[in-house]
């Protein structure tokens, strides 16, 4: 039941020599081919890589250079560059894509010496809010079969609700780890845009993207944000500043912390079960030495289509490259470099990938830059000074993640507008490249939901350590649907 | 906002991307709901406030004038539809 252990627990017997990390990654191998079939969750296992990195892993264990996650597997988004390991971004574009190098983000977890598991099922190309428009097909949430686990790292949230990772790497450009995070009952941190390295990662839209972890715990998120985070001279967005130790601050008294409640997040359209777990989850913080106090994000509302103008437009510029020339799909017999372009690319993507892109193409196009394009960086930065407003009478912002817990599977496919909206709260976290973090705290429907924390720049620590402190008095995140205990 | 046939053809153009006459309707039938999502901006007033590009509004960094690549076209061309002499083949456009 090696399993069952947290991260911490899996260190100290792999450092005391109790356990091996190659027993431990073929556990969770075995678990995988066990339980993935109906969970879907992974599109690639690699488990002679992964049993070949544990081996590297004991011979540091032994020779003492290992350090806190020497011999941890790990399981990385479909959507980081892994060298010679198949890296599709879950889109027919990228089935025979094999990464000639590693995200820095990989390299970083390869170093620390983090077995890899495999690559994890997501939205095709991040683009969505359930890890349904996978070109392998949908993912499951292991809380309840029928319903999605989130998007677009939904196959990462999946995998750790149900033990088929210890740890997992997720990206969050509009919510991607913090919506599933909060669907499936794990904890999940989206970084300050900036700190983690973007170098890699199969880019969406570039001013929003942001890797981050994906665990039970907020220690083990902290441990895994220490691995991941550096500075990286080939991604010129990649902040050039020290990193603080993020599990440092763990054990800090929240005697005195200020909490930000937005009224406005707590409006129509929010699931009143939903907003009874967020609440009783704030009173817990209370409970702990915080005090609350009201905030006003009065721009809320036009952060969905600021977003969505802004995202896809980014987006049609990044998805240029895919035209069937260089790497990627191909349509067979093209008349001519035209056809090949169009068709690869009509053929190649998926349909919510395809929308975005004509979106994004259009928005950008002249006549519409102003009253689209401009318009939205605009809002981005009337959405951006709200926070920054709020920052000023409190510490941090708390809330929902997501205005219902997890939906069934097919319910919202046939209205792009109405599964936008999954991501009201994330997106104006992004808008502003803020931390966003969501904590397990309770349940709704039978189905998980998570307590939105959002600090100022540069604060994970400090939401680390309020999320941590919170999991002292909580046992949500401790929490593993019953077939998969 | 609805757009029609030919607004979605010129979309297809510039996004480069091929959609078959019996994907039209379907396809502007979406577009649409987009673009109405986007009509909420409209009653706003922006005037007065800058365009955001970026979160941090930074300039970009440079590097040194130094080269620093290897040559990895093998490697890189490994996974190329189509290469011969080192070079990516694509169809032939002028006859």
């Amino acid at each position: 039941m090696l399993h069952t252990l947290s991260v911490k627990q899996m260190s100290e017997k792999l450092h005391a020599g109790e356990i091996s990390s190659v027993e431990l990654t073929q556990h969770y191998l075995d678990r995988i081919s066990q339980f993935d079939p109906e969970l879907n969750a992974y599109v690639t296992v690699t488990p002679e890589l992964a049993l070949e990195m544990a081996r590297e892993a004991d011979e540091r264990l032994k020779n003492g250079s290992a350090g806190v996650l020497t011999g941890i597997p790990v399981a990385h988004k479909d959507i980081f560059c892994t060298d010679g390991v198949k890296t599709s971004c879950s889109s027919k574009m990228l089935d025979n894509f094999i990464a000639p190098y590693d995200a820095h983000v990989v390299a970083l977890l390869k170093k620390a010496g983090m077995p890899i598991l495999g690559k994890t099922n997501m939205d095709e190309f991040a683009m969505g809010s359930s890890s349904e428009s996978s070109y392998y097909g949908p993912t499951k949430n292991p809380w309840d079969l029928n319903a999605v686990p989130g998007g677009s790292s939904g196959g990462a949230a999946a995998v750790i609700a149900a033990n088929l990772a210890p740890m997992a790497t997720g990206t969050d450009t509009g919510g991607s780890i913090r919506q599933p995070a909060s669907f499936c009952g794990i904890t999940g941190i989206k970084p300050t845009y900036g700190t983690v390295s973007r170098f890699g990662i199969i880019a969406y839209a570039s001013s929003f993207d942001q890797a981050g972890p994906m665990t039970r715990s907020a220690e083990e998120s902290a441990w895994m944000l220490n691995a991941m985070s550096a500075f990286d001279q080939r991604d010129s967005t990649c902040l050039e500043m020290e990193r603080p130790d993020f599990a440092a601050n763990l054990g800090d008294s929240l005697q005195g912390l200020k909490v930000g409640v937005p009224a406005e997040y707590f409006g129509d359209g929010l699931d009143p079960e939903v907003e009874k777990v967020v609440k009783d989850a704030i009173a817990e913080i209370e409970k702990l030495g915080a005090t609350t106090v009201p905030v006003s994000l009065p721009n809320k509302d036009l952060a969905v289509p600021s977003y969505y103008v802004l995202a896809p437009a980014e987006a049609s510029s990044n998805l240029s490259r895919y035209d069937g020339v260089r790497f990627g799909y191909r349509c067979e017999n093209p008349a001519d470099l035209q056809d090949l372009y169009k068709r690869s690319r009509a053929e190649g993507f998926g349909a919510e990938v395809k929308r975005r892109i004509m979106v994004g193409a259009y928005a950008l196009s002249a006549g519409y830059y102003d009253a689209y394009y401009l318009k939205a960086q605009r809002l981005r930065r009337m959405v951006r000074d709200d926070f920054t407003n709020a920052f000023e009478q409190c510490d941090v912002i708390m809330g929902p993640v997501a205005p219902t817990p997890a939906f069934n599977i097919g319910e919202k496919t046939d209205d792009p507008t109405s599964m936008y909206l999954a991501d009201l709260y994330t997106i104006p976290v992004n808008l502003g490249g803020f931390p966003g973090m969501s904590v397990p705290a309770g349940f709704a429907n039978g189905r998980p939901v998570g307590l939105h924390i959002v600090g100022p720049y540069f604060s994970e620590a400090k939401l680390l350590n309020i999320g941590h402190q919170f999991q002292q008095v909580t046992d949500w995140h401790k929490q593993t649907p019953a077939q998969y205990q | 906002m609805s757009i029609g046939k030919s607004e979605v053809e010129y979309i297809s153009r510039l996004a480069m991307i091929d959609v078959a006459d019996d994907e039209v309707e379907q396809v502007s039938a979406k577009l649409s709901k987009v673009l109405d999502l986007f009509a909420q901006m409209e009653a706003v007033n922006t005037d007065g406030v800058e365009p955001m590009a970026h979160p941090h509004e930074v300039t970009q960094r440079l590097r040194t004038d130094e080269v620093t690549e290897t040559d990895q076209h093998e490697k890189l061309q490994a996974v190329a539809p189509a290469t011969a002499q080192d070079m990516y083949l694509v169809p032939q456009v002028i006859e």
